[in-house]
Order: C-alpha cells, then structure tokens, then sequence
C-alpha cells in the first residue's frame, strides 16, 4: 500500500476522520465511482425511457438495436429498467445502514455500560445471530406482505446483533481506559462519559461497518427479489428484473447479466471504500502498518 | 472439563427459547389475521378457520406458546397445512444434497482460502496480497446467482464441461455424476466463503506475525515457512475458525439462493416451495431446525478453542 | 585477541519524516568473550535498535543499515545473505527479550520449544535432543525439568518463562548472547535471580553478553563495561568503575544523579489532621460460584492506614501484591469487599454511587501509563476543567484555575488548546497533576505514577509531586514497586504481599531497620545496592541466587 504513514505529530489539531479517510486511495476511487452511481441513479430516469412502457412487438432483442441492454418478455427496455433500479437499491441500502446502526448503536452502548442488561441483550442477539439473514428476511416478508418498507424493515432486523457486537466490544474496551476512569473520579454524570469519552471511539468503526452492511443489504435485497419474495415484482428493482430473466435465460442472458453487473459494481465500490476507510480509520490495522 | 461442557450446553438453552420466541411471535404479532394470510387471497372463510385451527391460533397466547415448546422438545416441529406432513419427515427428505452441498462448499472454501490468506498476510502489502484482497472484495460484491448464472453460461452452455442443473445423489447414482452436479453449485457458494475466510486469515496471521515468539522463533534461526506453519498459523487459528462457525448462517442462506439457480431438490428449495404456499409451519420448523444446526456447530468450535490453545482451560 | 562482537562506525537510517535521520549514528563498540558489555540510555536512546540489528531481526521497512560493519569473531555479518544469518543465530549468537510473558509460543510446551533450537541447528535425534534440553532446563535451575518440559508458558512463571528463554538461547552455547531489557519486566526479586544466573552462566561459559539496560542499578551489578547512548549516538564508554564512579560527559552524570537514592532522608513525622483512612479494607475477586467450582482471591486483606493532609504514605510491593487494588477500592472505581474508607469523617466504601459523586472531587488519582490517562479526542483544557465544570464551577472559572495549575506544574497556559498527542510521557503525566489538583483535592493518589517515565523525568516529576503536596497541603498514597523512588518520596510507607500488608512505619525506619523477612528480601534485590548506597543504611548484601 503506498499511502502516506500517519504524521502526527507536528499537526495543530487532530485531522478530521474525513480528512484521514479522504487520503485513502480506496476510500477515493470507490467513493468517486459510488457519487457516479448515485447521480446516475437521481437524474437517470430523466433521460431514459419509461421503464414501465411494455413494447409487444420488440420483445426478448439483444442488446443493440432495441436499447443498449435489449429488451425483456414484455418488450421493456432493459437499459431504463437497470438505470432506474439503481435508485431502488441504493435506497434500501442506505436505509438499512442508517438504521441498523442506529439501533445498534444504542442497544451496544446499553449492553456494554450496563451490566445488568448485558447478559439479556447479547442473548437475544445470539438467538438473532443464528437465524440465517435471508431465511428470516424471507419469513417476515412473506408474513407481513412485500413493500419498500417491510423489504427494508427485514434486512435491517437480522443486520443489529453484528452492529452490536462492535459497539458492546468497543465501549468494553474503552471504559477500561485510565482516561475514563479519570473522568469517573471527576464526578462526570453516566451519560457525559457515555457521549464524551465512549461514544466518540465507535464513531470510526460504526461508518466502517454502516458500509458493509450497506453492500450486504443491496445483496439481500436482490436477492430476495430473485427469489420472488422481495419487493412487489411491479417497481423494477435490480433483483427484481433478474427474477423475470430466469425463464428465458438461456435464450437473453442479458436480462440477468446487465442488472447484475449493476449491482455488482455497485456494491463492490460500497465494499472498496468500507475498506480503505477500515485500513485508514481502524487503530488495529493501523498500528501493523506503522 | 466435563463440567464445563455440561454448563456451556446449559448456557444454549436461553439462546434456543428466544429463537423459538421470536419465530413463535413473528407469526402472532404480523399484523392482521395471520390465518387470513397465511390462507391468502382466494380463501373460504372454512379454510381461514381449519388453518386457525391447525396451528391453535384460538387458544391463549401463552398455553399456545408452552404447548408448542413441549412440542419441540419432542422434535416435533410441526404438521405442513398443504401436504399434512409432518415437518421433520419433510426435512428429512430433503436434507441429503443441502448437507452434501454445505459440506463441499466448505471443504472446498477452507482448502482454498486459508493458504490464499497466509500468503497476503505473509507477503501484506505486495501485489500477491492486493490480488487476493481485490478477489476478497470481490467475492462479497457479487450476488451468488448472477455468479451461478455466469458460470452457468460460461462452463455449462458455452463449453459444454459440466451439466446445468439438477443434482445426482452419490449413494443411488455413482459418485462421478454426484461431482459433476455438485461442483458448479459448490463453485458458486464458495466463492463468498473463500472471500470471509481468506479475509480474516490473513487479518489474524498478520496480527500473530507481530507477536513476540514469531521474532523468537526467527531469533532461534526458524526458516520463514515454518515460523509461518508452526508458530504463526497454529496461533492464528481460533479467530479463523471461529468466523467459519459465523459464516454457517451466511451458509446457509446462500445455499436457499442457490438450490434455486441449480434446481437442486434441497432444504432451500423446500424453504421456497413453502414461502410461495405460505405453509408457514413448514418455514417455521426450517428457521428452527438451521438455527439449531447453527446453534450446535458453533457450540462445538467453542469446546474445540481448548484443543487449539492451551491457555484456554475450562 | 578478536573481539566475539566488534561494531565500527555502524549508522542505520530512519524512514522519512522520523524526527531524526538514523536511529544510530555512527556507533563503534566491541564485546571481548568472557565481558558483560551494558548499553545504558534512556528511551530513544537507538539501544534496541543496536542489538536487534546485530541479530538481523530490526524491522526491514523502517531500518537500513547505511554504513559500518558489525563483526562476528572477526567475519562482517552485516552482507551475510538471510541464510547464512539464520545459521549464526542460535549457533553463534542467541537473544533473549523483555518480556518473557510474550516472547513465547502460548501453544507450544516450553521444552519443545527448547528443542526446536536443535531441530533447527543439529541433526539430532529426538532422545538426544529431549536430553540436551533437559540438562539445559537443569543449567538455568528450573525445578523438575522432566514435568515443565511439558508444560505450557501460561503455566510457568515470569522468572520460570525467562529462565526457559535463557535455557532455550544458550542449549546451542553460543559465543555471543544478547540481552535486551531481560529483567525489566520482572518483579525486583525476580530481578535479581536472573542477573545473578545470566552472570553465572557467562562467567561459567566464557561467552561475551551484550546487555542492553535503562536501569543504573543493573548495570552496576553487572557489567564490566558500559557503554552509554544518547539520541542514537555513544556519549561515553569505558569500565564499569570509571564510567559510574568518574562520569565525564554532561548527560552520563545526570543519568547517574537521577538514580534516586536508597537512604531516605530524615523527615519530621507529621501532624496535620487525618484526610484519608482505611480500616478493614477487603477485596476479594472471583467467587465459589452455584457449584462451588469457582476460586477466590484475596487481592486485599484486611488493610488498615491513615494518612494526614502534607504527608505521603507509600505502598510498596510487587505485582500481585495488591497495591492497585488498594488504590482502586479507595478510589472506589472498583468496590471494595469489605471495610471502611474514611474522607474527612464520610465512609465512601459503601455509600451509592449517586451519593458518592459529592465526595469524588475530595480524592483524586494520577494513574501509571500517560499515553492513555488523557481522552486523545479532547484538548489539555477541555480534561483539566471537566471536573470543576462538573462541580459547578463556570468554564471561566474552570479555564483560570487550570492555566494558573498549568504553570504550577511548569507547562506553557497557552497548551491548553492542544491535544495530548502533542506531548511527551512526562509532561502528560504533569497535565494528568493538573488535572487532579484542579478538583482541588484533600487526597492525591499515585498510582505508580513515574514508572513509566525515563530516570531523568522521573526525578522531575517527583520533585513536582512533593511540590504540590507541600503547596496544597496535600495526603498523598504513593503507590510504587520501586525502592528507591520510594524511599525519596514517602513520609511512612507500608509494604504490602500477596494481598497482606506485612510491615509498616517511617520509610527511614523500615529502610534502616527491616523487620520483616519479605521487606529485607526487597531491600537487598534492589539493583546497584551495592555501588550506589554504600554509605550506610541497610545493606544486607547481594541477593543469594537461588
């Protein structure tokens, strides 16, 4: 890795995370191809056909002549329908990340300060943990019927306990340290050592992890779609578009592989970045290089 | 030691009620009549009562809850509305190509990934490692089907080499068409196994070549491969195996996504059948019954941490 | 006679952006079979550097060796290829390191790990070399080498794991061992049986011993020659006798005037009220569980001490001793067992923690390690004030108070806006004072508060210490496993072992007149007893190698 070593020293201030994080090479490329993504996904519908618009007498083309991605059994244009699945997932990306931190920041913040609710929290995130995601996601979806919302409420639920886990992990670790200690002999109220002392330490890797799950949840989601049991078949989701390809895969491959391709470049450069930011912001890593 | 493997066994028990718990309620608290959902759109009102009926939807919602423990602790994970079986004879039925499956796919991801991963931490920081991480990150960004697809088109459709789908079962049809079938699906799950476990192989061999005894090993004039096999790797093993007993849940849902791109007549597919008949007992005894397999196999690479480190004594 | 090791104009270079250009500058000094070398300096002094260079085992991204030779009976070993370096170590050249807690393979019994230096180096048979380890185990006084051949470093020890590292370096007798730091991490007892069986071992071998040490007291029962660094370059070398009874250079003399000195100056006991009192303190961890499969240790047991404000109390031991512990249950950030703790007239030792705060600023602590007792995200000003601020004083007030604290403990007010970062272990640990006395306290606690600091910061801080307890009429618990710092610093100490305080009374007392036999095996196994307090007070002699 040909990254600069960390020159502390001499600096004014502590640079910002953001400021650490942007001298990543990784950390840059991938989140320049994400804001690429992420403007395509916003203004892409503008500018590209209805995805909607079924099309009987060009039906099953190959990329070409109808549209750059050809077309689908219905004779929709594969190109609008992948551009305009990207706002789809990214959504329900994002979503999750924010929430599924949210929570389980909280919950590991109550774990690891708390002793009394440590044992009941953890069991529960044990009990959590040894559900497979998709199966969970699959059950609770098919109970509560498929929308955006309860898409996005399943593949957040089994995403918690792993949020925890590094919360609970990291505030155990932190409030060993005789600075924390310090501020207890100070008379510093729970609550201020929590958001002064604790909470600034899970900052790093909560925005590490918020990017993992992000890639993660896009998967799930498209996955679900594929399996037919995700978001309702008619809004034209990435897995979702994949999941109408299956029958005449042999015949247009295209229709599986251009979404595909999609989603996997956008969750790869959600990953490239989630690891520059792990190399450049996570103090273990951080000390093997030095 | 036997005491604490007997406390240790105790000490999922907590953890196996609230799996229950939450699968239990999950169904309870869905919002509207869960018999109506289950029974979907085209229902009688007959149906939504012998389904109400069928899984003790009337009674108290705690006796419903104890009696259906009791039921469990029996192994009786419940009755499919649509074919009246018992569930645990349809898992059992359908459990032979999902273990096959899980246990290629494993073997194959620990024989890959491990060696992968001591070379990038060995050599962290050289293109050898930036290849293996780029494939790592890779490995995570794909989505396991249209990785199936892929190798479907290009190894099956294009260049012939191997069949498409289905699944060949190795005690009634001979182990070669058993391996013909299973080594596209078993390509496609490993590939997010071998990217976990080359990930965190590398994360730990590296941490351990930073510890005192690998400078002591070298200081005694050690060759570099077996400071790397005897005193690196040895020590680096219990986070590596520990994040393979967190990857069976990963496991376990790529195995659903991937008997359904191969056709492969497993538990995942039973899981699919079952979710478009919305035969909930059955996705209930399924959640149960993997979360349990999940649940003991962790419980086992827990005991083996003794095994492997000696400061660890129960 | 060639040297065993002989090191000429050797300079290693630093990466770019390091605060300096080399690590070591220029370095020349030989060892001669049969010497006991010591490099002595303070850290940063490029001492480690020098002896993991010999080895070939310096880090390889960050150090380069630029020019100089380092010689092996004669033969530059700094060209060797990576084979041929490997070959030498173990055969011709052996090490041993600081900490014996990690230096081993925590998965591997000790006497296979002794072995695999002949698996390596000879083409032994397993009997054979299960033979050659075993006497090697015999030759460094381990207890029943046939059982802890099998035993696991976990099992053994600090002394024991030390004693296998040395066992396990010179089975092959090489000509050369180098000792970096071998004692630091060992308790003064211990201390002084391995210095003693690494010179028994030397003197019975003929081999030459590089040593490389902070500590004046080890190196004058060691060495017979000294070498002394500063800042990656050699101040002054010369024997023994001359460089620590006749220093020439500026910085040799300072080093050696800041070993503190053994004999306690006389000190008029004081009278002023009691601030701080423990009576029946207990603490015991761990408990016999449901099944009774659980242990209990006692890390505390029945201590009982009063200290009055502008006097300072000492408690001294070893680790495992309880000390800390002490410190931490009249702190109460952990709580203790049993017993009373007494400020002014409050019990805190059971009163609730929202009742407590009230007392909190009343007793305050400066803890061991500075690298982490101050919040690394937050400026020197924003930690000093966090305390008054809580106790209602406004943040002006607050801000006036810690820059009028900051020039009492002799750092610029202007720091206030920087971050912990920006300053060196011993001035952290004087933000860490200012921090305590912000709270205006009664009570000071150290908890091994200079251990961690360099010999010649050491002595400023403590000056700074006795300093501030004067000026704030202070009662000060000064926690600390070393003598000598103790004995500078304590109006009365009381020592402490396995949990039981086992002799106390006025430091000059104890010192001069130990009654206990665990005080006087810690009194004669400090280091240097012999060259540096010569002049009277208790000298019980060396410690008898066991």
């Amino acid at each position: 890795m040909v990254q600069n070593a960390p020159t502390l020293p001499q600096t004014p201030e502590q640079p910002s995370i953001w400021r650490i994080a942007l001298r990543n090479r990784s950390v840059f490329w991938g989140g320049l191809m994400l804001v690429i993504i992420a403007l395509v996904a916003l203004t892409g519908g503008l500018f590209t056909a209805d995805p909607m618009d079924i099309n009987p007498m060009s039906r099953l083309k190959p990329p070409g002549e109808h549209g750059l991605f050809g077309t689908d059994q219905l004779g929709r244009d594969v190109f609008s329908r992948v551009i305009n699945g990207a706002r789809i997932s990214l959504t329900v990306g994002t979503a999750v990340a924010v929430i599924s931190i949210a929570i389980g920041l909280f919950l590991g913040l109550v774990a690891g300060y708390f002793r009394y609710m440590d044992a009941l929290i953890m069991r529960v995130m044990d009990g959590l943990m040894s559900i497979p995601a998709i199966l969970l996601a699959i059950a609770l979806i098919s109970l509560s019927g498929a929308t955006l919302l309860t898409v996005v409420a399943a593949i957040v639920i089994p995403e918690i306990p792993r949020v925890v886990r590094l919360v609970r992990s990291v505030v155990l670790t932190v409030r060993e340290e005789p600075y924390v200690e310090a501020a207890i002999a100070a008379g510093t109220k729970t609550w201020l050592i929590m958001g002064r002392h604790v909470l600034p330490n899970t900052i790093a890797p909560l925005i590490v992890q918020a990017t993992y799950v992000c890639g993660s949840a896009m998967l799930t989601e498209a996955i679900l779609g594929f399996l037919g049991a995700g978001i309702p078949p008619e809004i034209p989701s990435w897995g979702n578009i994949m999941s109408e390809g299956r029958t005449f895969f042999q015949l247009t491959p295209w229709i599986i592989f251009f979404p595909g391709a999609a989603l996997a470049v956008t969750v790869l450069a959600v990953n490239i970045v989630g690891d520059g930011l792990r190399d450049s912001l996570d103090p273990r890593i951080a000390r093997t290089m030095r | 030691m036997l005491f604490y493997i007997f406390k240790r066994i105790l000490m999922t028990i907590p953890v196996m009620v609230i799996v229950a718990l939450f699968v239990f309620l999950m169904l309870r608290l869905s919002p509207g009549d869960p018999a109506a959902v289950i029974a979907g759109d085209y229902a009688t009102a007959e149906d939504v009562q012998r389904i109400r009926e069928q899984l003790g939807l009337s009674e108290p919602i705690v006796v419903q809850f104890t009696r259906w423990l009791g039921q469990l602790a029996q192994g009786d994970l419940g009755t499919s509305i649509f074919s009246n079986k018992p569930v645990s004879q349809l898992i059992a039925q359908r459990i032979e190509p999902t273990m096959f499956l899980a246990l290629t796919t494993i073997i194959f991801s620990v024989l890959v990934a491990v060696p992968l991963g001591t070379i990038a931490a060995y050599r962290a920081g050289s293109w050898i490692d930036r290849v293996v991480m780029l494939f790592s990150v890779g490995g995570f960004s794909v989505p396991v089907f249209v990785l199936g697809y892929v190798l479907i088109y290009v190894l099956s459709l294009k260049l012939r080499w191997l069949p498409v789908q289905g699944y060949k079962s190795p005690f009634t049809e001979g182990i070669g068409p058993f391996f013909a079938h299973i080594t596209l699906p078993t390509l496609t799950l490993s590939v997010i196994f071998i990217a976990l476990i080359a990930r965190m192989t590398r994360a730990s061999v590296i941490e351990v070549l930073e510890e005192d005894y690998v400078r002591t090993a070298r200081a005694k004039g050690q060759s570099e491969l077996k400071v790397l096999m005897r005193h690196a790797l040895r020590n680096a093993a219990v986070p590596i195996i520990t994040v393979i007993g967190i990857g069976i849940a990963l496991l376990i849902g790529g195995v659903v996504v991937t008997e359904s791109v191969y056709n492969i007549p497993g538990l995942g597919r039973l899981v699919l059948d079952a979710v478009l008949a919305r035969d909930y007992p059955i996705i209930q005894g399924l959640i149960l019954f993997f979360s349990f397999i999940y649940i003991v196999l962790n419980l086992l690479i827990d005991l083996s941490y003794s095994l492997l480190d000696p400061r660890i004594r129960y | 006679m060639t040297p065993i090791l002989d090191i000429e104009n050797l300079s290693v270079s630093l990466p770019k952006g390091a605060d300096r250009p080399f690590a070591i500058q220029d370095i020349t000094f030989s060892v001669n079979a049969g010497e006991i070398v010591c490099v002595v300096g303070e850290s940063g002094s490029g001492k480690s550097v020098t002896s993991f260079t010999v080895m070939g085992l310096h880090d390889k991204r960050a150090l380069t060796p630029v020019a100089g030779e380092i010689r092996l009976e004669g033969k530059n070993i700094l060209g060797a290829s990576a084979a041929e370096i490997r070959r030498l170590r173990g055969e011709k050249m052996a090490m041993i390191f600081q900490e014996p807690m990690t230096a081993l393979n925590p998965v591997a019994p000790v006497g296979q790990q002794i072995g695999e230096m002949l698996e390596i180096h000879t083409n032994f048979g397993a009997a054979k070399r299960k033979a050659k380890v075993l006497q090697a185990m015999r030759d460094v006084h381990l207890p029943d080498p046939e059982k802890m051949y099998h035993s696991f470093p976990h099992q053994l020890s600090g002394g024991q794991r030390q004693r296998i590292v040395i066992a396990m370096s010179l089975v092959l007798e090489p000509v050369l061992l180098i000792a970096d730091e071998p004692t630091t991490a060992l308790d003064v007892t211990t201390q002084a049986q391995i210095l003693a069986l690494i010179k028994e071992l030397q003197t019975r071998r003929g081999m030459g011993v590089l040593f490389i040490t902070h500590d004046f007291g080890v190196v004058a029962d060691i060495a017979d020659r000294v070498v002394v660094m500063q800042n990656g370059q050699i101040v002054e070398q010369g024997p023994v006798a001359q460089v620590l009874g006749n220093p020439t250079h500026p910085y040799t003399k300072m080093l050696i005037n800041a070993v503190p000195s053994m004999t306690p100056p006389s000190r008029a006991p004081v009278a002023g009220p009691v601030a701080l009192s423990a009576a029946n303190l207990n603490k015991q961890y761990g408990s016999l569980g449901l099944l009774g499969g659980g242990r209990v240790v006692n890390a505390a047991n029945d201590v009982n001490f009063q200290v009055r404000r502008g006097e300072t109390l000492g408690i001294v031991g070893e680790s495992g001793s309880g000390k800390s512990t002490v410190a931490r249950c009249v702190m109460r950030l952990i709580d203790p067992t049993s017993g009373e703790v007494l400020i002014g007239d409050t019990n805190i030792a059971t009163i609730a923690e929202s009742q407590l705060r009230q007392h909190r600023r009343d007793i305050q602590i400066v803890f061991q390690d500075p690298y982490r007792s101050l919040n690394p995200r937050r400026t020197v000003g924003q930690s000093i004030t966090e305390g008054p601020v809580n106790f209602g004083v406004s943040p002006a007030e607050a801000l006036e108070r810690a820059r009028r604290l900051m020039s009492i403990v002799g750092l610029a007010p202007e720091a206030l806006d920087r971050f912990p970062h920006q300053f060196s272990g011993g001035q952290r640990q004087r933000i860490c004072i200012a921090r305590a006395l912000a709270m205006e306290p009664m009570v000071l606690i150290a908890d091994e508060a200079v251990s961690a600091l360099d010999v010649s910061v050491q002595a400023q801080v403590l000056d700074l210490l006795e300093d501030v307890k004067e000026k704030f009429d202070l009662a000060m618990l000064f926690i600390t496993h070393d003598l000598r710092v103790a004995a500078q610093i304590c109006d009365r100490i009381m020592v402490m072992q396995k949990g039981i305080v086992v002799e106390s009374g006025p430091t000059a007392q104890v010192f001069a007149n130990p009654q206990h036999p665990y005080t006087r095996a810690l009194l004669s196994a400090a280091p240097g007893h012999s060259t540096f307090d010569s002049k009277g007070g208790a000298s019980a002699g060396q410690a008898a190698p066991l």
